[in-house]
């Protein structure tokens, strides 16, 4: 190794920060999440867990939970040791922390809530590469402070969990007819079983992604009328 | 590392380049310190968690073995050694580790039957089920499955639909699947919509009188009870 190509090291602070988010209140980075930048619904990530585990709304909220709980604490320990974990390692050591929390979460539900585990199956560990926690960390957590990045983690996991609750009240009650376990139809309701299925799963998900297009679509309508008549009455003015 | 690894790689962006100031120790201690931190995390985990994962399977075999011999007074295990079946598990092989069945009495003594674990291949994957049968008259006293990865709504019958199992009462191996209602004491009415299901089960029974029978009559030859 050559000295010649070591850069000066106040090159390197610059880098740290390259294409960080600009500084913006708690508040913002946690609604984000939710709302705006919603990973499923609008960043379209972590759609197969999505598509896979929302049968049942006891799976939503197991899954929505674990991975709240992975994002956060990799949120937290990836931004307090952003500055220490050199560039070219940086994926390689997230997906260390990442596996470990998920692990650290399998293990947990496997220990308390064995029924949840059971069903949720193989993507309790699955959640490792789940790209909302990986997008997380690099696009956000390796960039900013501790606070900001545990904000921002709270607020996608419950963006997913809330994802992930729509799709999954919808299609257990439609597909089998109750809401966590318990029947919200009378006794005469055939349950529409193909809705817990993949195939209702997929049409579950379009239907969602249609209202959210059609929201978005509203909501920018609106904007251009409102600045279109401030001009008008700017030029009437 | 020579030079042109390090710095111009062509088209690597800026921060690809300006991050080649670590050292290669710098990368190997930072994975290594990583690797470390995280093993111990999980160690201590796996060893907090470890007892309660370990009991509810117990638990759950235990309630498959009771159920399944109709809540038997006594259990007794046996270990399977080679081909045989013997009252201590192999040596080198833990308790946990070792294949077991389990032998039931009522109140008064008498053998109930025998619970055996067996799986056969279902519409998805293996269909596992803790088998209960009389070894002197191959009646079947009841199963319960402990795993299986059939089709929501359809073969999940099998498990979730609680007039399945009760058909199963008194029957005979070995056994058929029929569509129809039936009192025969060696077939058994199929479930409409999972009938390849309701077949895997079946298999699953007749496998397991077929392979453990003849080992309970070599292991009561021998004097066992």
């Amino acid at each position: 190794m050559t000295t010649a190509l070591i850069d000066a090291p106040e090159e390197k602070e610059e880098v740290i920060v390259h294409g960080a988010p600009p500084a913006r209140p708690l508040a913002i980075d946690f609604w984000r999440g939710i709302a705006d930048e919603n990973p499923v619904m609008i960043q379209m990530l972590g759609l197969c867990p999505t598509m896979a585990i929302s049968n049942q709304v006891s799976n939503g909220l197991g899954m929505g939970v674990a991975t709240i709980f992975v994002l956060v604490c990799s949120s937290f320990l990836i931004s307090v040791l952003r500055k220490v974990i050199p560039n070219e390692v940086r994926l390689a050591t997230y997906i260390l922390i990442i596996a470990t929390f998920v692990t650290v979460a399998d293990l947990t539900m496997q220990a308390y809530f064995p029924p949840l585990s059971k069903t949720l199956g193989p993507f309790v560990p699955l959640i490792v590469v789940n790209c909302i926690i990986l997008g997380r960390a690099e696009a956000f957590a390796g960039k900013v402070g501790p606070m900001r990045a545990v904000a921002d983690g709270l607020g996608m996991g419950l963006g997913f969990m809330l994802a992930l609750l729509i799709m999954c009240a919808f299609r257990e009650v439609v597909g089998t007819g109750t809401f966590l376990g318990h029947p919200v139809f009378g006794p005469n309701y055939e349950p529409q079983i193909f809705m817990i299925m993949p195939p209702g799963g997929f049409l579950t998900m379009g239907l969602m992604f249609l209202t959210m297009g059609w929201w978005g679509t509203r909501k920018a309508d609106k904007a251009k009328a409102e600045h279109l008549k401030a001009q008008l009455a700017k030029a009437a003015a | 590392m020579s030079e042109h690894e390090t710095g111009h790689v062509h088209g690597a962006p800026a921060v690809a380049e300006a991050g080649a100031s670590s050292t290669t120790f710098h990368l190997l201690f930072t994975l290594a310190f990583f690797g470390a931190l995280g093993g111990a995390i999980l160690a201590y985990t796996y060893q907090k968690t470890l007892p309660a994962i370990e009991k509810f399977a117990g638990e759950k075999v235990e309630g498959a073995v009771r159920e399944v011999l109709r809540s038997p007074a006594r259990l007794d295990t046996l270990y399977l050694v080679g081909d045989k079946l013997a009252k201590t598990p192999p040596a080198g092989v833990g308790i946990g580790d070792a294949t077991k069945i389990f032998i039931g009495y009522d109140a008064a003594g008498a053998r109930i039957g025998v619970a055996v674990d067996e799986k056969a291949p279902g519409f998805a994957d293996d269909v596992h089920l803790m088998v209960g049968f009389d070894p002197a008259t191959s009646a079947l006293t009841g199963f319960k499955v402990l795993s299986m990865k059939e089709t929501p709504g359809l073969g999940d019958k099998i498990e979730k639909d609680t007039t399945f199992a009760p058909r199963f009462k008194d029957k005979v191996a070995p056994l058929k699947g029929t569509k129809s209602v039936t009192t025969d004491k060696s077939t058994v009415q199929t479930i409409t919509g999972a009938t390849i299901s309701s077949k895997a089960v079946i298999k699953v029974l007749n496998k397991a009188v077929a392979t453990w029978q003849p080992r309970l009559a070599a292991y009561s030859k021998e004097g066992g009870q």
